[in-house]
């Protein structure tokens, strides 16, 4: 595979009158390497598994489609399918707007930004696992931070009740990942041309009507591109809502990711956990694909006029 | 873009600070679960050639070097056949053994809990029948708690050696707490759910409870189950019986259970507790909850973590109660009966000699029951009670040998005795059933789906 080494290609670039991209192609090979090994390779083992019945430790028999009817047929798959779009629009209406707001916050140059940003970014810091924990101890009804300022409207039962638990579970995401976002977004708020707001202003055009009509619309890739990751994202929530409640209560926040580790290590049924494994994999790639549709086909197009 | 407003600043910066905030109060909150395990021994994979043997076993301390001794006691005694002992941590010890069991690199003496794991080997050919063996020696079978045979037993056959512990399930309650209320401990099930109003009117919760554990939930089902309906109902379960979920005495204990959930017998947020922080014995210690049902191994941990709650006398211990008008025994317990030990069928015949001579032997002789009464637990023995000092855990350890020798019955935990597919179903149908999100019927209706597998 390492054959095309870089003077290789350097002469055929030279040779070649209109292979300027096709030239390059050798710079995809690592990462198409690490992907095949740790991408492809473990999705057609999962396919595969999907079809047999393995307790996890012994031997791996055939078991046609029964793995696929189980999961197909139980009520469960539904029901953790409905949570996991739950939580991901939940966590994408609360995150955007959020993200958007302070993105745009923090592009400008205005005093004590530099030091609100870096606060802002504490969340991102810290491992999902960590978060859970400490949230876990905060909301505790009995020894948390309710009962310890005595603050009743705080000393609510968060995590046992159904609404309230996937509520909690969408608070704390998008405590972890608005950071993320306003990052994104700050960014895309700075790569606007100073000379467009200017023009506005000359129009006339106020704070409220600039975002909307000249921020807002600019910012449409970097919307597109960061609720992808949102919703992708959402998708393998695992270790936050495992450590927090791991699924429960009852099965209120069991998302397809946790439902696939329950059946896999704890009820040792290999052959339905990649079942979901593989359903989960369809799901995020038809995602992926529609919201590429839906930011239209010119994506790699700039927004930008002449830059 | 600027800020519209300095109030939305300001506001922003109170956001900013929250987090923070919340991390540091959180730091310094509850303990987190403490881990006293240490690392596996390395090596001492397959036997020695000649006649000694492999004894796997777990790590974690007092038991680790209890199991240490015996086994160097036996080697000192026995020159010829040496005993070759490696420890695992818990967890990684339950893939371990089945992978090398898979492969013939098994040990020859198997550690194990029982019940479903142990028919699991059965089942593979894995272990040997033991009954003959405890037929020839009556002396060993007699010296044990006739209860701890239960989980050794499969298809009417002993498939193992019941060793070092028992600890029963019981209900803890606050001593200071009833007495602040003006009640009496529980004498039935009816008595339980009266104290439920007035424990809530005084605003302690009447039950502590680790919910989102699940285990921790089941135990009030193994209780009920047998209080209402005596210990066939769940053996009907453990036998593979067709609908046995549905027996009309097991819907009405899950009824009377769902009934005690309605009466807010359970602390607020039960289901949000683990029972791995300890945060449910802590609710019980610190008189927010006025009883338990729990391990006996909790006892060490309140007696470490609670003041003067255990050495104060404020604890107070007993059986389950029974149920008026119940088929059970108020006499059983459920818990771990007894740990065990199995004889690899793969070994050779000498290995499996040199095996039983260590159980006959060595195996919970004067010197490991001693070790085990020292370190707060009762081991499986007969008349072990005469060795319980005057220490101040004397009554304890009292107590917990008359529910061990006296139980009719002493159940295994379900998740222990089924499958871990059966299990995992179980587990998760318990959560929901104490969520109030089904009924006694549909429990019944799920859990009979699993029945066999």
């Amino acid at each position: 595979m390492s054959t095309l080494a870089p003077p290789v290609v350097k002469g055929t670039r030279s040779a070649n009158s209109g292979g300027r991209s096709g030239s390059l192609g050798w710079l995809v090979l690592p990462a198409l390497l690490f992907f095949v090994t740790f991408g492809v390779v473990p999705l057609f083992g999962v396919l595969f598994l999907s079809f047999t019945q393995w307790d996890g430790i012994g031997d791996i028999h055939p078991d046609g489609l029964n793995a696929w009817r189980s999961v197909l047929g139980d009520p469960q798959l539904l029901h953790s399918l409905g949570v996991t779009f739950l939580i991901m629009i939940l966590s994408w209406l609360v995150q955007t707007p959020a993200s958007l707001l302070l993105g745009t916050f923090l592009a400008g140059h205005q005093r004590y930004r530099g030091f609100l940003a870096v606060l802002y970014f504490i969340p991102l810091l810290l491992s999902s696992a960590a978060i859970a924990i400490t949230w876990k101890a905060l909301l505790d009804p009995n020894f948390g931070l309710g009962a310890g300022l005595g603050l009743s409207f705080l000393q609510q039962d968060w995590l046992g009740k159904d609404t309230l638990a996937v509520g909690v579970v969408v608070f704390i995401v998008s405590w972890q990942f608005i950071p993320f976002h306003s990052l994104i977004y700050q960014g895309g708020v700075r790569q606007i041309p100073r000379s467009i707001y200017e023009a506005a202003e000359i129009d006339g055009a106020g704070r409220l009507r600039q975002f909307f009509s000249i921020t807002l619309p600019q910012l449409k890739y970097t919307i597109i591109t960061s609720s992808t990751l949102m919703v992708v994202g959402s998708l393998t929530f695992f270790d936050l809502i495992f450590v927090l409640t791991a699924g429960g209560p009852g099965d209120a926040t069991r998302v397809l990711a946790l439902d696939m580790y329950k059946r896999g290590f704890m009820a040792n049924l290999m052959g339905p956990a990649s079942a979901i494994a593989v359903i989960l994999v369809l799901v995020g790639l038809g995602i992926a694909l529609l919201l590429r549709r839906l930011g239209g086909t010119d994506q790699t197009d700039s927004m930008l006029e002449g830059a | 873009m600027d800020p519209r407003t300095t109030s939305r600043r300001s506001f922003l910066t109170f956001a900013a600070g929250l987090p923070v905030a919340g991390a540091t109060l959180a730091a310094c909150g509850s303990s987190g679960p403490t881990s006293t395990s240490s690392s596996a021994a390395a090596g001492g994979g397959s036997a020695a050639a000649g006649s000694g043997a492999t004894y796997w076993t777990l790590t974690g301390q007092p038991q680790e070097d209890i199991r240490k001794a015996t086994v160097a006691r036996f080697n000192a005694a026995n020159a010829s056949t040496q005993i070759t002992q490696t420890l695992f941590q818990n967890d990684a010890y339950k893939q371990k053994i089945k992978t090398a069991l898979g492969a013939g690199q098994g040990p020859t003496i198997l550690w194990g809990w029982g019940g479903g794991g142990l028919k699991s080997w059965v089942d593979a050919g894995q272990v040997d029948d033991l009954t003959s063996w405890f037929g020839e020696n009556a002396d060993v079978k007699d010296k044990l708690f006739p209860a701890a045979f239960g989980a050794a037993t499969v298809n009417g056959k002993i498939y193992a050696m019941p060793a070092e512990t028992v600890t029963p399930i019981v209900l803890f309650y606050n001593k200071k707490v009833f007495e602040k209320v003006g009640v009496q401990p529980p004498q039935s099930w009816g008595d339980i759910l009266d104290l439920v109003p007035k424990f809530n009117a005084a605003k302690i919760a009447p039950f502590s409870l680790g919910g989102q554990s699940r285990w921790t939930n089941m135990m009030w089902l193994e209780f009920l189950f047998d209080r209402i309906g005596g210990p066939e109902v769940f053996q009907a379960v453990f036998d593979g019986e067709k609908d046995a979920w549905s027996n009309p005495a097991a819907i009405q204990a899950l009824t009377e259970m769902q009934k005690l959930i309605k009466a807010n017998g359970f602390i607020k947020g039960f289901s949000s507790i683990t029972a791995d922080s300890n945060a449910d014995q802590a609710l019980l210690y610190t008189g927010k909850a006025a009883m338990m049902v729990h391990g006996a191994w909790t006892y060490g941990g309140m007696k470490g973590s609670g003041g003067d709650f255990v050495t104060g006398g404020n604890l107070g211990y007993m059986n389950f109660p029974g149920v008026d008008g119940g088929k059970g025994d108020p006499s059983d317990s459920v818990g771990n009966p007894a740990q065990y030990l199995s004889i690899s069928s793969k070994a050779t015949d000498a290995e499996k000699e040199t095996a039983k001579k260590f159980f006959k032997t060595a195996v919970l002789d004067a010197e490991e029951q001693k070790a085990w009464i020292g370190a707060g637990n009762i081991p499986i023995v007969q008349g072990a009670d005469s060795l319980i000092g005057a220490g101040e855990d004397a009554d304890w350890l009292k107590f917990q040998y008359s529910i061990a020798s006296g139980a009719k019955s002493f159940a295994q935990s379900w998740d222990q005795a089924l499958s871990p597919t059966a299990a995992e179903v179980l587990l998760d149908n318990i959560a929901k059933l104490f969520q109030l999100s089904i009924s006694p019927e549909q429990f019944a209706t799920n859990l009979n789906a699993t029945i066999g597998q």
